[in-house]
């Protein structure tokens, strides 16, 4: 008994040396925060304009970014959306209260919040889902592995999983862009590969000044403008994930 | 010798399992490398030929880290010390403009299936 007691300090003192020594084990569990979007450097945010959109304006915002991205439209639970038009009390069931239903049920546009703190990539086990630098929440489709523990911890419902090959359901193919295949998680890149070449994303062009978009660290952007001027909101705010993605009331 | 029959009957049945596949080849044609569509209007590949043979699926599979993952998107090439693009779909392929001409008579032969196109688009104008 004496002994065992003693041989059980002894270990525990060693694991908590190593443990001191090594504290990058403590870090080691939440590669999702971090670097990037908080303080020097860009850190990309879309301010969207609930009253300027209408349901045409949401159409086209949706069409521009599924044409090119080859996001296909399968009429069943297995439809992909990476951009989508969504009734208020989906988006902000916390600010719901019973006289907001007199106002018929209005609509505005919902996609990947691409969070500060964002929980999809910190239980992805591949780390198919990472952060950049600039804020942007992305998806490496080569390495993701379908386990959906991003769809399952995504709080917005951005995310969604290809049960089939999506080429059988696209009518065109933009050929600049890939299309996913069977098996693998996907979502809105706040059009990554357009920012890189200096152009705005694709919703953003499309909505004709409904949907604001720049730096959110730069005082000077369009969007920190618009925040500055307008009341805004996002979704969840309470559950910590720090959206990019600003609604102005 | 015990069993000596069956030791040899056994030895004969593995040396010919075992050099199957050197006479079962034996009056066929040698291997000769696939004839390749050369794009017609591009004179020069981002590298040399002879290292494009050998390390394209390297140079890809760099590419695709570097893009997606690191967002660095121009390639500076060792040769002709020009950048281009890192992209299969918008640097290769608008010059290999028709991949069963180009890639696909290769892997065919060599029986390498790479996953490419399961995503990427291959380019119109061919079937």
């Amino acid at each position: 008994m004496k002994s065992s007691r003693r041989k059980f300090l002894q270990i525990a003192g060693l694991s908590a040396l190593g443990w001191s020594i090594c504290p990058s084990l403590l870090q080691a569990s939440g590669h999702g925060g971090g670097e990037g979007g908080n303080g020097q450097g860009v850190r990309w945010a879309m301010a969207i304009d609930t009253r300027k959109l209408d349901d045409k304006l949401m159409e086209e915002c949706v069409h521009a970014c599924h044409s090119i991205h080859n996001v296909p439209k399968i009429n069943s639970k297995q439809n992909i959306k990476w951009i989508w038009s969504a009734p208020f009390e989906k988006l902000f069931p916390g600010q719901m209260h019973k006289f907001l239903k007199e106002v018929p049920e209005e609509h505005t546009l919902a996609l990947c919040n691409h969070c500060g703190n964002p929980s999809c990539v910190r239980v992805c086990p591949t780390k198919a889902t990472f952060k950049r630098p600039d804020g942007i929440v992305m998806m490496d489709f080569h390495r993701c592995i379908g386990c959906r523990y991003c769809m399952a911890a995504c709080p917005y419902g951005s995310r969604s999983f290809n049960f089939a090959d999506p080429r059988r359901f696209l009518k065109e193919q933009n050929p600049d862009f890939p299309t996913r295949t069977k098996g693998v998680v996907e979502k809105c890149t706040f059009c990554a590969e357009r920012l890189d070449e200096g152009k705005r994303p694709a919703c953003v062009e499309a909505a004709k000044g409904a949907i604001y978009f720049g730096d959110l660290n730069d005082p000077h952007s369009e969007v920190r403008q618009v925040l500055k001027e307008r009341y805004s909101i996002r979704r969840k705010p309470g559950l910590g994930t720090d959206p990019s993605v600003y609604y102005l009331i | 010798m015990y069993d000596g029959g069956k030791i040899i009957a056994g030895l004969a049945v593995f040396v010919l399992l075992f050099t199957f596949p050197f006479w079962y080849n034996i009056g066929n044609a040698a291997y000769t490398r696939p004839k390749l569509e050369l794009p017609k209007e591009a004179k020069e590949c981002v590298e040399k030929t002879e290292w494009m043979r050998a390390e394209h699926m390297q140079l890809l599979n760099h590419w695709r880290d570097e893009v997606v993952r690191e967002g660095h998107r121009e390639y500076k090439s060792m040769v002709a010390g020009k950048t281009f693009n890192k992209s299969l779909t918008k640097t290769c392929m608008k010059c290999h403009d028709n991949k069963e001409k180009f890639c696909d008579r290769c892997h065919n032969s060599l029986a390498v299936k790479p996953y490419c196109w399961d995503c990427h688009v291959a380019p119109k104008g061919e079937k």
